[in-house]
């Protein structure tokens, strides 16, 4: 019996070892760069592990403070993703919005950090959930070339923001205060505000044009905006791209378009909303 | 209040300059007599004593941390010495550069203020000091001897009120005390960032740090000898000029910054009162340059090398009225200088902060000369070298050990003759901070620190003993042992 004891416990010591030990060797690659999650394991409890959690499930000292709540890396939902709806990002998707920060959240731009320390970061973040060795990264979306903003894409836009009742939760103006907009939570049932296009300076997910036809096409996982991926073509997440943007407050060549033919037209645009139904 | 410190030989060491350091409340009375001197009086001792911990006003602000939700270790490697991450908040502003830097998200009721002291217990030691042959009969001669003092004690506090206005205005108001609760005004500026929509101008207007890339406020040093940069406050025996690169300044200044902060430049404009408010001197100003650059090195870090440069004038003569100079009209200027380079280089967890600096005064300001006076002969202007290496070994984020040795090298004497190596600086630091805990309400560290240093023919910088040095042509030794509790909320 004492024998079997010592077997089992040598069993389990070298199973805890053979883990431990997966769980440091696990390297991802991020374009040149191979992350490395045991030094990334060093790194997040630098940086991280206030927000986040020493067990990456979003539960930081400070998590109770902050709105939005943190990624939650074991469920393994990511908002920013260049993957399908409710697949995995890749490690360049994580490594980016890493580096790029959440816009209107607590979550910084890390881009000060060296590149090699945000990958071994993104290394260790991939440890927290299983789907990382069962499922693997989706496959990224193709972003088909953008065709030139003109006003009538950006009409068209316009209208596609009426037909897929965007404005229910944005808002007519894209202030993020739509009808809808104050029922919403996100995957954790933690109430959620709809983006809100007239104070951002940038996406949540990017600052270019791609950036946001990426956001239709993909959704935002973990909250209530879904993919558009099966009910607009290409080109028609384009014109709503064109669109969302006259509604920011930043000089984009689509508010120059916008501005300028407005004083003329306004009388011939249908409304938006409830009205325009 | 005047005060003065004798220094070396019979020669008159200008007090002003060890109150300026001080920052003390009495500026005035001091510059106003640049050039007048009297021996040490009976408050030489604790004023030394004052200097020695005043000095140890730093800058780590969980003030901050407090209102992004960040631990200390997000922006400093060991609190208070910023990383990577830290300098580009810094230089930003103290924003993060999201949409909420504005105090208008934050709960109302947030107030961005932090509070830091470091009770302690400390040795300091010295010796070559000039004492009574007989405790308490000053007549009875003055013999060589050794200072030892030890017990507990507390360092000088910080309270920091630091934020932002508004978005891209921010702010820092810093009242700080000596360890008697002496308060005056370590740091007062207004800051505007991202003029013109690019990090590569802000504006800066008020009392404020010179952008030294190894900064003396947020290094990891607290003893009496360690806790100053010698490189940073050394004059040579019988100089006047009060300038130190550690000081705070009053003035303005441009700086900008790439949009991860490793490239970055700095340009001051600064009033000649080495910080000194009340316009104690004259209307002469100084100005600052610096300009560093890091590059990603990979595994090993973030590796930075950066040059600076400070030119500067101080008066020699002054209105007076009755015989009594008038504070802030001073003329006959003289210059002086200070250049070199600094880095901070990463090898994973060990960090190396190589500094040298050379330096010159006037020889009006060597000599203690005034301007309309004749300067005494064989008088030239002194100059020196001074470098200082130090190294950070970090255990993890909460467990640091340093050290540091630092030189500092006359190499033109103020008066042709002088021997060459009289007020020369050997000094040595070791210590460890041990973080116990690490979040992002407030921080505390347990600071164990010895520091030895060697001056030659003068007294130490830190002010420990009487000020003095009985023998002139021999080394003052002066130890420092501290341990104690820095904390900061």
């Amino acid at each position: 019996m004492k024998l079997q004891t010592q077997w089992a416990a040598l069993g389990f010591g070298l199973l805890t070892l053979s883990l431990a030990g997966t769980v440091a060797a696990q390297q991802v690659k991020v374009g040149n760069l191979t992350g490395d999650a045991a030094a990334g394991k060093k790194e997040y409890r630098r940086y991280c592990i206030g927000c986040h959690g020493p067990n990456g499930d979003g539960t930081g000292e400070n998590a109770q403070w902050i709105d939005p709540k943190p990624r939650d890396f074991v469920a393994a939902s990511f908002k920013c993703r260049s993957t399908p709806t409710g697949t995995l990002p890749t490690s360049t998707d994580l490594f980016n919005a890493m580096t790029r920060g959440f816009v209107n959240t607590n979550m910084p731009s890390w881009l000060p950090l060296p590149a090699q320390t945000r990958a071994n970061l993104v290394a260790y973040i991939e440890t927290f959930s299983p789907r990382w060795k069962t499922q693997g990264s989706g496959t990224p979306i193709t972003i088909p070339a953008e065709p030139a903003a003109d006003i009538q894409s950006i009409l068209r836009g316009r209208a596609t923001f009426q037909k897929l009742e965007c404005w229910k939760c944005h808002g007519t103006t894209g202030h993020g205060d739509g009808p809808s907009a104050s029922t919403l939570t996100d995957s954790k049932d933690n109430p959620i505000r709809p983006f809100n296009f007239s104070v951002a300076t940038r996406f949540k997910c990017g600052a270019t044009n791609a950036d946001l036809y990426r956001i239709f096409m993909t959704g935002v996982d973990g909250t209530p905006m879904p993919s558009f991926a099966d009910q607009l073509q290409p080109n028609e997440a384009w014109d709503l791209v064109h669109f969302l943007r006259t509604l920011e407050p930043l000089e984009t060549p689509e508010a120059g378009i916008w501005n300028a033919w407005l004083p003329a037209h306004e009388k011939e645009l249908q409304p938006l909303g409830e009205q325009g139904q | 209040m005047v005060k003065w410190l004798t220094r070396g030989r019979g020669e008159e060491w200008c007090g002003c300059l060890i109150l300026m350091l001080l920052g003390s409340a009495t500026p005035l009375a001091v510059s106003a007599t640049p050039f007048t001197s009297t021996t040490a009086g009976p408050d030489t001792r604790s004023l030394a004593h004052d200097y020695s911990l005043a000095l140890n006003t730093r800058s780590s602000i969980p003030a901050f941390a407090r209102k992004y939700g960040l631990a200390c270790s997000a922006c400093h490697t060991a609190w208070p010495e910023l990383n990577a991450f830290g300098q580009a908040f810094r230089d930003r502003g103290y924003q993060l550069g999201n949409d909420r830097d504005s105090p208008i998200w934050k709960d109302p009721s947030y107030w961005p203020v932090t509070v830091r002291i470091t009770p302690n217990w400390h040795l300091e030691k010295t010796d070559n000091q000039p004492v009574d042959a007989t405790p308490g009969d000053g007549t009875s001669g003055l013999v060589k001897g050794t200072v030892t003092q030890s017990g507990f004690d507390l360092s000088g506090m910080d309270l920091w009120f630091a934020g932002t206005l508004y978005k891209d205005i921010s702010f820092v108001v810093l009242p700080s005390s000596d360890n008697t609760g002496s308060f005056h005004f370590e740091a007062a500026f207004v800051r505007f960032d991202n003029l013109f929509k690019s990090g590569w101008y802000n504006f800066k207007f008020g009392k404020f740090e010179l952008d030294n890339l190894i900064s003396e406020k947020r290094f990891l040093f607290l003893s009496g000898n360690g806790g100053l940069y010698q490189s940073y406050h050394f004059v040579p025996v019988g100089d006047v000029n009060n300038f130190g690169l550690g000081d705070n300044q009053i003035g303005m200044e441009m700086a900008g910054h790439s949009k991860n902060s490793y490239t970055r430049y700095g340009v001051a404009v600064l009033s000649n009162t080495d910080g000194d408010v009340g316009l104690t001197t004259g209307q002469s100003y100084d100005a600052f340059l610096t300009f560093s650059h890091a590059i990603d090195a990979g595994k090993l870090g973030v590796e930075r090398l950066g040059a600076f440069g400070y030119f500067g004038q101080r008066p020699t003569t002054f209105q007076s009225s009755g015989g009594a100079a008038i504070p802030g009209t001073g003329t006959d200027n003289k210059s002086f200088y200070r250049v070199g380079l600094s880095g901070d280089f990463f090898f994973g967890s060990f960090e190396l902060l190589p500094f040298f600096m050379h330096a010159s005064d006037d020889a009006y300001l060597g000599t203690g000369t005034p301007g309309s006076g004749t300067l005494p002969a064989g008088a030239q202007s002194p100059a020196w070298n001074s470098a200082f290496l130090e190294a950070h070994y970090y255990v993890n984020p909460q467990f640091v050990f340093t050290g540091r040795y630092e030189m500092v090298k006359m190499s033109q004497q103020a008066i042709a003759g002088t021997p060459s190596d009289l007020g020369n600086i050997n000094a040595v630091s070791l210590g460890w901070r041990w973080y116990p805990i690490m979040f992002s309400r407030g921080g505390l560290a347990w600071h164990t620190e010895f520091s030895l240093a060697q001056t030659k023919g003068a007294p130490p910088l830190s002010g420990n003993g009487v000020g003095g040095v009985f023998d002139a042509t021999d080394w003052v030794k002066s130890y420092s042992v501290f341990t104690g509790f820095d904390f900061d909320f």
